[in-house]
């Protein structure tokens, strides 16, 4: 048998149709599923008839237009078309009889962030969601990845997908992390080495012993931005970090069952000698603490760089990094760390868990934010806020000045109110830059827990190796 | 879905590169529960200023591109968010066609379920035809999805490449889920067999 990447291995154990073209109906071990892109998805299954195939696979939370106040209890801190669609979430689930996470549950939050913790996403699986984002779960060496709501429809209505497979890449970080840098500084590196549409039509495989040493949240943080590489998903291999992080979870095998589910998640590795189409090395020495400087993800630089020169592009993106320095209001030649910031955001799917709280609190413990900041932290999920007030590290963040919320997608996308006024700056542990994404005309810079808790001290994007 | 044969249309030019769907149609207005109306807002941000007076110069706004049904943009079209109310006002506008040097991935495929082909070419050919959309409303560009042909105003043709698969769901306008629910024997049988080789999953 030819040696088969891990990729491979999983596409071939989910393939429950294949045409002779080679469209294949992908089988679908998970479906994850939020307010904002499914309830036109399940109006169009009572349309037709239909009903959703496997119940017990699909998972349903809210968490991109809740508000992360404390008193999001009372019905009026939502506006009235966020309440109608968290309503449908909820009138969808009971009829479809799918498990609920709503948001009165100490479970609720990020939906990529739930489904690991509660032990939905496992090794080896097909895991999909109407959310770009759901790279995060390939951390477990799942194959998961974004649908749009037509396909979040066929996903419910059959279980499978329509699919045709994707080329294999290899992206190996080699050795060790210098310290400040972080799983965020990898994924970043990444995106600025391929550009946005580099992983275009590929499934990444992350490798290599920076990866490997990494925890299952920082190898989540890593997967998630996958997509804004532009792959179609990204994989790690599981391990014992793995299984040791799968093991006890609610929905995770118990008994002689994890033991053959263990069995089966050993072979998920790539054989040696298996075909890559695309192989990126980086040395995990040579990555410095990233921002963003510009309007696209693949905007990084290490934060002891300078603004760029436009005219150092090429093509269509010289004009792109034009318009990007003028509605980011910076000046060519700029030093990085002279960015003044007046927000901080800490939260999102991307680094909303536990150990990215952990490396913020480590920054802020016993320091204030600046004067005049607004800075929030938002917890991945209920757990996630649980915990943190547990180990005490919620406390540190009150005590510098943070806004400790409740879980949600909060500012990283700004469907809730939590936004940015025109021109507001914010360093956000977020994953996209956009115009507007964090509200109309705000400006982002993205980077890791740490670096962003250390602009929260400063008042100005800070290498995190100078702090204190 | 509307069935997509043949076209000639208007093209509007878009020259950014990494147009991502935060700019197509921004959150905001994915609070709603239906597929219709999103064309009002389509790229929002772009069109309009804050009090949603037209901003003269985005090419939506210009005369001879208001009844635009081809755009034709810079590299790397849709990325971002896999939101399909993207796509969705994309149609609603009126554009059924899309031609860039390459498409985000999840926004590709849910075009072709909302009755838009996306087309990607060469940068260099994107180039002529974004030279020739440039024209306004004197210069028709000609669609034949049939052919996988794209003809310029000057009568210059270029051959698109798409999935055979895509291409007949979206010539016959036909249901995805419609068309999967005829293999539901293999689907069950898979399900049956995985049930055993992996019932924790």
């Amino acid at each position: 048998m030819s040696p088969k990447t891990l990729y491979d291995k999983i596409w071939d154990a989910h393939v429950a149709h294949e045409a002779e073209d080679g469209t294949c109906l992908l089988y679908i071990d998970r479906h994850l599923v939020h307010e904002v892109t499914s309830p036109q998805a399940f109006e169009g299954l009572r349309m037709a008839g239909r009903t959703v195939r496997a119940p017990e696979k699909t998972i349903a939370v809210p968490d991109h237009n809740v508000p992360t106040t404390l008193d999001r209890a009372n019905a009026s801190t939502m506006t009235e078309d966020s309440r109608i669609q968290v309503a449908a979430l909820d009138t969808n689930a009971k009829e479809f009889g799918l498990h609920y996470y709503p948001v009165s549950d100490v479970r609720q939050g990020v939906v990529h962030i739930v489904g690991p913790e509660q032990g939905w996403t496992l090794p080896g699986m097909t895991v999909v969601c109407g959310d770009s984002h759901t790279a995060t779960h390939g951390a477990f060496g799942s194959l998961a990845h974004g649908i749009g709501t037509s396909e979040v429809e066929h996903v419910l209505a059959t279980q499978t997908l329509i699919q045709k497979k994707s080329k294999n890449m290899k992206v190996e970080i080699t050795g060790k992390l210098a310290p400040g840098v972080t799983a965020k500084d990898i994924t970043m590196a990444v995106i600025g080495e391929t550009g946005t549409a580099g992983g275009t039509g590929y499934v990444i495989e992350y490798c290599g012993e920076a990866i490997q040493s990494l925890s299952m949240e920082g190898r989540m943080t890593v997967c998630n931005m996958a997509i804004e590489g532009g792959a179609r998903a990204g994989l790690i291999a599981p391990d014992e970090t793995t299984y040791a992080y799968c093991k006890g979870r609610p929905h995770a095998p118990k008994g002689d069952e994890w033991d053959a589910a263990l069995e089966y998640w050993k072979t998920l590795f790539t054989d040696e000698g298996a075909h890559f189409d695309k192989v990126l090395t980086l040395r995990g020495e040579d990555i410095a603490p990233l921002v963003t400087w510009g309007t696209s993800p693949e905007d990084v630089l290490p934060i002891t760089a300078t603004v760029p020169d436009p005219s150092s592009f090429e093509g269509g993106k010289a004009g792109a990094v034009q318009r990007s320095i003028e509605y980011m209001g910076l000046e060519v030649g700029q030093k990085l760390s002279d960015i003044k910031i007046d927000t901080v955001f800490i939260g999102s799917c991307t680094n909303g868990r536990i150990e990215d709280f952990r490396a913020a609190a480590a920054v802020l413990k016993g320091k204030k934010i600046k004067e005049g900041m607004r800075a929030m932290i938002v917890p991945g999920s209920g757990l996630v806020r649980a915990q943190a007030e547990k180990e005490g590290i919620a406390q540190i963040f009150i005590d510098a000045g943070f806004e400790w919320r409740l879980a949600g997608c909060s500012m990283c996308l700004a469907m809730n109110p939590d936004q940015l006024a025109p021109g507001e700056r914010c360093a956000s542990t977020s994953n996209r830059n956009f115009e507007g994404r964090q509200g109309y005309q705000g400006r982002t810079h993205l980077m890791s827990p740490a670096m962003a808790a250390a602009a929260a001290i400063t008042g100005h994007l800070t290498d995190i190796r100078e702090m204190n | 879905m509307e069935k997509f044969n043949k076209l000639s249309g208007i093209a509007a030019p878009l020259p950014l590169v990494n147009i991502d769907t935060d700019m197509i149609i921004p959150k905001q207005f994915l609070k709603t529960i239906k597929r219709s109306g999103l064309g009002a807002n389509l790229f929002d941000e772009m069109r309009f200023d804050r009090e949603g007076n037209e901003i003269a110069d985005f090419v939506l706004n210009k005369p001879q591109y208001r009844d635009a049904q081809i755009l034709v943009a810079g590299d790397n079209f849709g990325c971002g968010s896999s939101r399909e109310h993207a796509p969705w006002a994309i149609a609603d506008f009126g554009i059924t066609c899309v031609i860039a040097s390459s498409f985000a991935d999840i926004f590709y495929n849910n075009c072709f379920k909302n009755g838009i082909l996306p087309i990607a070419l060469p940068q260099e050919q994107v180039d002529v035809l974004m030279k020739d959309a440039e024209k306004g409303s004197n210069a028709r560009i000609e669609i034949d999805l049939e052919e996988q042909t794209i003809t310029s105003s000057d009568g210059e043709v270029f051959n698109f490449e798409v999935d055979e698969f895509k291409k007949h769901c979206l010539l016959n306008g036909l249901d995805d889920i419609g068309l999967s629910l005829e293999k539901v024997a293999s689907i069950d049988s898979f399900e049956a067999k995985a049930a055993v080789e992996r019932p924790w999953a």
